[in-house]
């Protein structure tokens, strides 16, 4: 017999008791709608955590501080000696006594191997914004970090070069004045803070892009280019005593972006030496990405119970099928079928039990899950944006189908061996 | 006298069973010429299925050989035995053994399927043997939809689709009236004068055995007469 009949044979096979392949294929089905499911909220969790982590910050850039210790011996014992220069940055993560920088750092950083660009964190002392000479709302200012991204409802980032551009977040478009974030684009608004004297000083930027809120994007604030923060930045300087200017808590190094994760920690350490300490936004996360994979392997975990259940439904409906063809199985092998075709004649049987449940499965979970996370999205996680619950990726959803195949294939091997394993004569006289 | 194609050279078959070793053939020497219509007959528990078993090659004796075409059966290998039964033999049975929910002709094609022949070509031969046998108009019609002579019209059908050598036919009129049985075997016959396959029949029914080129008796496991027809 050709492969090709064997297949046609095994598929014609399945569809001759339709009420136990039925409800075969549906035990099958609801383990690999299980499977599908959970997987696709895995990729849609992990999805927005990645996107989460490049509005934090971006593949290439570690930020670094000065460490307070940086001057006392390794393995301080005891607490530490109180540091008037200390100051604790913000940063996510546990607070950490660090030294402010100087330019004198910035040069230092520069000079360790691996380091392409180390560049300063300006805090930037806007106070508020307003516009058209409204009401003055309360934000602070961030640049972009290289390689950092963000979300926008309408326009898109501000260019750093050129006039002073900025972009304000989805919540500030209605309080400032407009209708809706299309019209807030290429408006005029002021910033305004505090220079060193005390006395107000206001810039005036255009805005180009409107924010969403992520889960933990920026500081939630205006986003500023680089001409816009350089103005900003010389204005708040003014009149600060000598000690004061050019102080900065926090700085960035770029590194290559396709460094492996050896040479990364060789740079860290490296950045140790030299006083300082180095994150990257994969030591801020990752922790929580890993709770979420296990979730999925966890409910993967049950589902695959599911599917062990299925199995033996497969196993099942197979040995009766073998049972009751028993004649037309003597006949076939009287007619020259040998063991081998036999077997594998009914180990494709089990294999297109399993394609079926799992295809009919995928699609119905992919139904369902859009579905489900479309209106999620609308109700229960409508503070979320960018938020969707269930993604599915095709290369995940294939290997779910090609893993629930291999399984009923496999469940298929004990009765199609009892099939293959019949005796022609005996089975000729099976009444 | 022609060629045999098969032949028994002290055949023993012991069926091992819970009270024991039960043997059903006991020395059994015979052959199977070209193109000759043999009946084996005996009552039940003689021993005549276990023979036609053995010399379908369907099972191994406990001792002895079987000879395809002077060849020991033990020597060819499972796929060469495989082809053997698929290319040498023809069966039918007194049950037909169709599948019920297939076509006539999906049933009539099976072998050729077996054989690895194209969807074309078989569907061809199986048409033209059915339409030898005046089946042709009942090719699409399922198999359980059929009366007893028409369902042993398609088995034999089946049988000879292949152009078989020899044609074992295990009771063929036991579950037919006479009348329909009559046409039955005038067929067997037919194919045995025109197309020259050897028939090996199984029966009880002495008539049947009468008609036959020769006839073997068994009893107890061993041939007690080899007769050959007057006619």
């Amino acid at each position: 017999m050709k492969a090709r009949d064997l297949v046609g044979t095994a598929v014609g096979s399945t569809f001759r008791a339709r009420a136990r392949t039925l409800l075969t294929v549906l035990a099958i089905f609801v383990g690999a709608f299980t499977l599908t499911l959970t997987n696709g909220a895995g990729t849609g969790i992990n999805r927005f955590i990645d996107s989460t982590v490049s509005a934090l910050g971006s593949d290439q850039v570690m930020t670094v501080v000065k460490r307070a210790d940086a001057d006392v011996a390794a393995e301080p014992d005891g607490p530490p000696v109180y540091d008037p220069d200390a100051a604790t940055p913000v940063v996510p993560g546990p607070p950490q006594r660090t030294v402010v920088m100087t330019q004198a750092d910035i040069d230092v950083l520069d000079d360790i191997d691996g380091v392409e660009e180390a560049a300063p964190v300006r805090t930037l002392g806007v106070e508020f914004i307003q516009y058209d000479g409204g009401t003055r709302y309360a934000t602070p200012a961030t640049t972009l970090l290289p390689g950092q991204t963000q979300e926008y409802v309408a326009g898109g980032a501000p260019q750093d070069t050129g006039a002073n551009r900025l972009t304000i977040p989805l919540d500030y478009v209605e309080p400032l004045g407009f209708t809706d974030a299309e019209e807030a684009i290429d408006a005029t608004v002021t910033l305004g803070l505090t220079d060193g004297t005390g006395a107000e000083q206001t810039v005036q930027g255009t805005i180009v892009g409107v924010t969403e809120e992520t889960l933990a994007g920026p500081v939630a604030g205006v986003t500023v280019n680089e001409p816009l923060a350089d103005t900003v930045y010389d204005l708040q300087q003014v009149g600060l005593p000598e000690g004061e200017v050019d102080r900065w808590s926090l700085a960035t190094v770029q590194y290559d972006p396709q460094i492996s994760p050896e040479d990364l920690t060789a740079l860290q350490d490296r950045l140790v030496d030299a006083g300082y300490e180095g994150s990257t936004v994969e030591d801020q996360i990752g922790a929580f990405t890993s709770v979420i994979d296990t979730i999925v392997l966890v409910l993967n975990g049950f589902a695959g119970i599911a599917l062990i259940a299925a199995g033996l439904g497969i196993v099942n409906t197979l040995l009766m099928s073998v049972q009751e063809r028993t004649r037309e199985i003597g006949l076939m092998q009287a007619m020259g079928m040998g063991r081998g075709r036999v077997f594998t004649l009914f180990s494709l049987e089990a294999a297109f039990l399993g394609l079926l449940g799992s295809a009919l499965g995928a699609v119905v979970a992919i139904a369902f899950g859009t579905w489900a996370s479309a209106a999620l999205s609308d109700s229960l996680f409508s503070d979320l944006p960018g938020f969707t619950l269930v993604a599915f990726a095709p290369g995940t959803v294939l290997a779910v189908v090609a893993l629930i195949v291999v399984v009923a294939f496999l469940a298929g091997t004990l009765p199609a061996l009892r099939a293959a394993r019949k005796d022609p004569v005996e089975a000729l006289r099976h009444e | 006298m022609n060629e045999a194609i098969l032949s028994a050279r002290n055949v023993r078959k012991t069926y091992r069973s819970a009270i024991g070793g039960a043997e059903a053939l006991r020395g059994v020497s015979m052959d199977v010429y070209e193109g000759e219509s043999l009946a084996i007959v005996g009552r039940s528990g003689s021993g005549k299925s276990t023979l036609m078993h053995l010399l379908a090659l369907l099972d191994e004796p406990t001792d002895g050989t079987i000879l395809l075409d002077h060849r020991d059966s033990w020597e060819l290998r499972r796929s060469r035995l495989n082809r053997a039964r698929n290319k040498t033999f023809g069966f039918v049975f007194q049950q037909f053994l169709l599948s019920p929910d297939q076509t006539v002709l999906e049933n009539v094609m099976l072998p050729l399927k077996i054989a690895g022949l194209a969807p074309k070509v078989r569907r061809e031969r199986a048409l033209s043997t059915l339409e030898q046998l005046e089946m042709a108009h009942k090719a699409s019609s399922r198999a359980t939809d059929l009366s007893g002579g028409q369902k042993q019209r398609v088995a034999i059908a089946r049988a000879i689709v292949g152009n078989p050598r020899i044609l074992f036919a295990d009771e063929p009129t036991g579950n037919l009236d006479d009348t329909t049985g009559g046409i039955v075997e005038d067929l067997l016959f037919t194919l045995n004068r025109e197309q020259g396959i050897a028939l090996v029949i199984v029966t009880h029914d002495d008539k049947l055995a009468a008609r036959c080129d020769r006839t073997l008796h068994l009893r107890d496991g061993r041939i007690v007469t080899d007769t050959v027809s007057a006619a």
